[in-house]
């Protein structure tokens, strides 16, 4: 018996590490710690119901689970075999539990080609990814394949860069390997850095060898000895299974010298992102592991023809090595009938924000957002209105309702004014609004930008200045087209792709919530309720019953009133801090 | 390769490959503004970061608008450089950089020959639509160079220059977006860097955000004051280049009106850097010949080759990255500390006044100049042996202020006797001068023979690493030549590897040597103006009628009636000096590509 027990870091923070080593303290109380082994695996994906323990063969999901339900869960399903109804999911419409994650909307859509192994397998075990076909590809490609028949297939699977750009991956395999250089290189990409996502680093902590094999296999393709992932510091669980993961593999022959009796040669090792968002620039990138500062250059020249020092390098990002593997297994005809005509194949997304089922999810291409937001997300928190979804994090643009039955691929995004990016999904709901939301993406960029051009460096603090102005109440309607033009030259004249993408959340916001903007700057209110130097308190002379409790939590004294009279908010005075708001029993207090 | 043929803003263009769109657009007549880029052609010297955006020009089938400096031409490309694109694009960066400098042109020392400010000028900026919060940061103030980073437009010039050319890593882009700024590690002040005060980041800053000290008030202030008598040296790069302060063409030499000028002013007494030029040739050229005779007689101790040590940026760099190598250069103080150190004794007591009413000043191509005259050991009881010097810009900017008539000046001569030089030292000023001035006079002394060919082309150029072997009748002598501190890098790692046999080296930091010097007036990327400057330098020489420094008459009276011989214990005492250990932060340049 198994008991797999989620170690994302999202878990993690929730205490799942007590909870394994319960676990295995009950089991071993009660002398099972031969039958029944504590797996901590990767991400499940529903973080939103963190920490997940998955009990195999039964193949129950028990979800919520904190150390203290421990004793029972070996107790009653362990020893007895009575599944605790308690942790099991429970479908929040029919109200019905479920056992089998297959029965759980936030998984029935999903399909699962780069999770494959997330929450299936120790990550810390290399028999455990053997187990589930890792480094069969690897083998296949080095003892039936020539590298120029193994690119062939990754051209034909369609597969295109996930870590925002959508280049076709085999094309780039493909350049790199026609590079005349007596070195190359290759780089896995793992900086990422766009708020709210976390794709990459749950296949880094949930399936570090996938990311390996595919990196030895794109050696054997490009004429590459030698591997390096580029990843932030601040992920440390992420590098300490990568850090394992290398060691098991050397330890197996699967890197270093002669790979399975080849005479192919690769090995990988680690360089440290100081969490620059910048840095997951490819340029930038390989600078940065030069140990320069780390700032894009223009190109050409690619990294595949002149990258990290000189040499032709190739870049991938994480998710796109994920998937290799199973394309060269599977073949790239199979690859390609899964996704819409020119984005094949699968891709994850970080589903945050306003949603109720936060997490990891992973659909073919081509699912709707509808689908996504709604099935798989189980739709919006506290049943408030959808307003918008951000996709491409700051790089990208906000959706709304008119966008929700699009098939999302790179390309239709694109025309809706938003971008795939790395995959980040942002839900806002009514409560939010746009102006501050763009205002919070700059925020985000002003403080990312490298710094290099002009337009970047200056232009999106000037951005970020004008949409403060708004939010405060002090813009103007003039604002609005200084806004619109500044974002075209940016996005015009920027250096790198930073600054070529960082207006996007202004122009789409500005073109689908105009009525905001004219709300903020002609007649100074906040239609979301959100900004808060657009907003007064008042007091309902109808409820107010004079309890006196709000003058006595005011922090500011802004508020006046005799006992059992109706009070006064000195709007002059008041900070709108909204203790009064939370402390009246009756309702009195309101905003507007 | 074929020849790539486009066309901009419907002009046909035939370019090579790679040629750049700017390039192209200027074979054409079409000249796209720029503001980071610099090219300084003769001297393999390139900024090309695409960073500051304005020569953005649009490309037919292309998304985004592209750099021009940084953009190669391809066949059949439809660029367009002027459609109101570009030019919304290119005012608005502007307006953008501007939102981010003060507004104090009025008063800023790079008024008239600001980049920023000529392009802006151009560009047809009347307002600035994008206001907002400015960078502030302290000034910087180094006994050379002031940074006022408020004024910095992030170009990297200077950065190039520092860590590019001169490998010398003081200056580095720090912090991110909107708070990067160029500036030594950990924002420290430049003084406590690896900086050796070269001024080349100076020479190329398109802003006031680097700039020299000034000390124009402090020649003015002595030349007021009754009791104290001012004299004055002019280094022989100033010739060459003050000209092109008040509008005449580069390579203008302008020696008797810029001695009337000083004269016009009130020094007591105009001499010339030349005439110390030719007293170091003395004393370097016999400490080559002693060196050499000593390490061709056996003596292995004898270190070879000898170094020039006549460049201040240089020996303040071999003192930071090369202190155990400081038994190389030759002890031999600078044609500028020499000079003091024999006005403030030779002359001095020769008109009878005492040192300390004696104002030696200096007119330098230099800026680490300002450094070297403050160094403690060029010091007698406190008193310095050179009290001020002063750039060949500050000089233009004081004759300017005097409201005197630059151009309509007569001719005058200098002052005797150290005003009196011959041509070897005239050609102190350019990259290969010094040891051609060297080999002049020590080869006379080594062969006792007449030199027949006093020029030696094979020493000139603009080579950035030149070497040349010297027949001394019958002795093969290896000259090895560097310009740049990263070229004279280079050769001391040679030197160092033990992979050269030179028997003398000459090295000078700035490109061209002191007639591209970090105080003289800007050649603003145009690298034809120090081309011209080093032609009007050899044309100096051959007008001479002394070519050799070991005859000019006054140099023999100064060892008959003072001095006594080259070398002598008294040459020892004032012309000759020491080096010390100066390394800071050891910092590793990573090669360039």
């Amino acid at each position: 018996m198994h008991i797999l027990v989620c170690g994302g870091t999202g878990c993690k923070s929730s205490n799942s590490d007590l909870l394994v080593s319960t676990l295995r303290n009950e089991l071993l109380e009660n002398g099972l710690d031969k039958e029944v082994q504590v797996v901590l695996t990767g991400c499940f994906g529903f973080c939103e119901q963190g920490p997940i323990v998955k009990v195999l063969p039964d193949n129950i999901f028990y979800v919520g689970v904190k150390p203290e339900d421990a004793p029972e869960i070996i107790a009653e399903h362990i020893i007895k075999g009575r599944t605790l109804q308690r942790l099991l999911y429970e479908d929040p419409t029919t109200k019905e539990k479920i056992q089998n994650a297959k029965g759980m909307n936030f998984y029935k859509k999903q399909l699962r080609i780069a999770l494959r192994n997330c929450g299936f397998i120790d990550p810390e075990r290399i028999e455990e990814s053997i187990a589930r076909d890792g480094y069969a590809a690897l083998g296949k490609v080095l003892t039936e394949l020539t590298p120029e028949e193994t690119v062939q297939i990754i051209k034909q699977s369609g597969l295109r860069g996930r870590g925002g750009g959508g280049f076709s991956t085999g094309l780039k395999w493909e350049i790199t390997a026609k590079s005349q250089a007596d070195q190359k290189y290759v780089v896995c990409n793992a900086d990422e850095g766009d708020p709210g996502a976390f794709m990459d680093r749950s296949i880094l902590e949930g399936d570090p060898h996938t990311v390996l094999e595919s990196m030895a296999i794109n050696g054997y393709c490009t004429g590459a000895d030698k591997g390096l992932i580029y990843i932030r510091a601040e992920y440390p669980l992420a590098i300490a299974r990568l850090k394992i993961a290398i060691g098991q593999a050397r330890e197996y022959g699967l890197l270093g010298k002669d790979i399975l009796g080849t005479g192919f040669n690769f090995d990988i090792d680690l360089r440290y992102g100081a969490g620059a968002f910048v840095c997951g620039e490819e340029t930038a990138l390989i600078h940065s592991m030069e140990g320069e500062r780390g700032e894009p250059t223009f190109k050409p020249p690619f990294p595949s023809e002149q990258g990290y020092m000189g040499k032709p390098t190739n870049v991938n990002n994480v998710e796109t090595y994920a998937n290799i593997p199973p394309i060269i297994l599977q073949g790239a005809a199979w690859f390609s009938s899964i996704g819409t005509e020119k984005s094949k194949g699968t891709k994850v997304f970080a589903l945050a924000g306003k949603v109720n089922n936060v997490g990891l999810v992973e659909v073919p291409m081509g699912t709707t957002l509808r689908e996504v937001i709604y099935e798989i997300g189980g739709g919006i928190k506290g049943n408030k209105k959808f307003k918008a979804v951000q996709t491409g994090g700051p790089s990208g643009g906000c959706l709304t309702e008119k966008h929700l039955d699009i098939p999302i691929d790179y390309d239709n995004l694109i025309a809706c004014g938003s971008m795939m990016g790395s995959g980040g999904m942002i839900i806002v709901d009514e409560d939010d609004c746009m102006v501050s939301m763009a205002k919070y993406y700059l925020d985000f960029t002003v403080e990312e930008s490298c710094g290099k051009c002009s337009p970047c460096r200056i232009g999106n603090k000037r951005l970020y200045e004008i949409l403060e102005t708004i939010t405060k109440g002090k813009g103007t309607i003039e604002d609005l087209d200084r806004l619109r033009n500044l974002s075209d030259v940016i996005k015009d004249t920027s250096l790198c792709g930073l600054g070529q993408t960082s207006p996007n959340p202004v122009l789409s916001t500005l073109d689908n919530f105009m009525e905001e903007y004219e709300a903020h700057v002609l007649h100074h209110k906040c239609p979301a309720g959100q900004c808060r130097d657009l907003m007064t308190y008042w007091i309902d002379t109808e409820n107010c019953v004079g309890c006196t409790a709000c003058a006595r939590v005011c922090p500011v004294s802004a508020i006046t009133g005799e006992r059992k009279e109706v009070h006064l908010i000195d709007a002059a005075l008041c900070i709108k801090c909204g203790a009064c708001m939370e402390k009246c029993k009756f309702n009195a207090v309101y905003v507007s | 390769m074929d020849k790539i043929n486009l066309t901009i803003d419907h002009k046909p263009v035939q370019v090579e490959p790679g040629t750049s769109l700017l390039k192209a657009a200027e074979q054409v007549g079409i000249k796209i503004p720029t503001l980071c880029y610099l090219h300084l052609e003769d001297l393999n010297i390139e900024n090309k970061p695409g960073g500051c955006r304005i020569c953005v020009v649009e490309v037919s089938g292309r998304r985004n608008l592209a750099p021009s400096c940084a953009t190669q031409c391809q066949e059949g490309m439809e660029v367009r450089t002027n459609t109101m694109r570009v030019l919304n694009a290119r005012k608005t960066v502007m307006e953008l950089i501007l939102s981010d400098h003060p507004f104090d042109c009025l008063i800023c020392a790079k008024s008239g020959t600001c980049d920023l400010q000529k392009t802006a000028q151009d560009l047809g900026i009347r307002e600035i639509h994008y206001k907002g919060e400015q960078s502030h940061y302290k000034e910087d103030r180094s006994p050379s160079i002031i940074r006022d980073m408020d004024k910095c437009i992030l170009c990297r010039r200077c950065e190039m220059m520092c860590n590019e050319f001169q490998t010398v890593g003081a200056l580095w882009g720090i912090n991110r977006g909107f708070m990067s700024v160029v500036a030594p590690a950990f924002e420290q002040d430049l003084e406590k860097s690896t900086c050796t005060y070269c001024g080349q980041c100076v020479a190329v800053c398109p802003t006031g955000a680097l700039t020299e000290v000034d000390h124009t008030n402090q020649i003015i202030r002595a030349l007021a004051n009754p009791k104290k008598k001012v004299i004055v040296q002019t280094a022989p790069a100033v010739r060459a280049a003050l000209g092109e302060a008040f509008g005449m063409e580069p390579g203008t030499l302008v020696t008797g009106k810029m001695v009337s000028a000083l004269k016009e002013l009130g020094f007591d007494y105009v001499f010339d850097t030349d005439f110390a030029a030719d007293l170091t040739i003395m004393e370097e050229g016999t400490e080559l010949l002693k060196r050499l005779t000593n390490y061709l007689a056996g003596n292995k101790k004898e270190s070879l080759p000898i170094l020039t040590s006549c460049c201040p940026a240089w020996v303040n760099f071999f003192e930071e990255y090369f202190p155990e190598m400081e038994d190389i250069p030759s002890t031999a103080r600078s044609p500028q500390q020499m000079f003091g150190a024999i006005a403030k004794t030779y002359f001095a007591d020769k008109i009878g006044v005492d040192r300390k009413d004696l104002v030696v000043t200096s007119i330098m191509p230099c800026l680490a100049k300002k450094y070297e005259c403050q160094r403690e050991e060029f010091k007698t009881d406190g008193n310095p042996d050179v009290d001020y010097a002063l750039s060949t810009r500050e000089l233009a900017a004081l004759i300017k202020q005097s409201n005197i008539d630059f151009l309509s000046l007569p001719d005058s001569d200098f002052d005797k006797p150290m005003g009196e030089s011959s041509g070897a030292a005239v050609i102190f000023g350019t990259t290969g001068g010094v040891i051609e001035a060297a080999v002049r006079t020590a080869y006379e002394i080594y062969t006792g023979k007449t030199l027949e060919r006093i020029s030696f082309e094979e020493l000139r150029g603009m080579e950035g690493i030149r070497h040349a072997t010297i027949d001394f009748d019958g002795l093969p002598i290896n000259i090895g030549i560097a310009h740049g501190l990263g070229n004279a890098r280079e050769l001391l790692e040679s030197i160092k590897a033990g992979t050269c046999n030179f028997h003398a080296i000459e090295i000078m930091a700035c490109p061209g040597g002191c007639i591209g010097g970090g105080g003289q007036p800007l050649h603003h990327g145009v690298s034809g103006v120090i081309t011209a400057r080093q032609r009007a330098i050899y044309e100096e020489d051959l007008a001479k009628p002394i070519r050799k420094s070991h005859e000019n008459p006054y140099i023999k009276e100064l060892y008959d009636e003072f001095l006594g011989e080259p070398l002598s214990e008294k040459s020892h005492h004032l012309l000759h000096t020491h080096y010390f250990d100066r390394s800071k932060v050891k910092v590793v340049i990573p090669k360039t590509k």
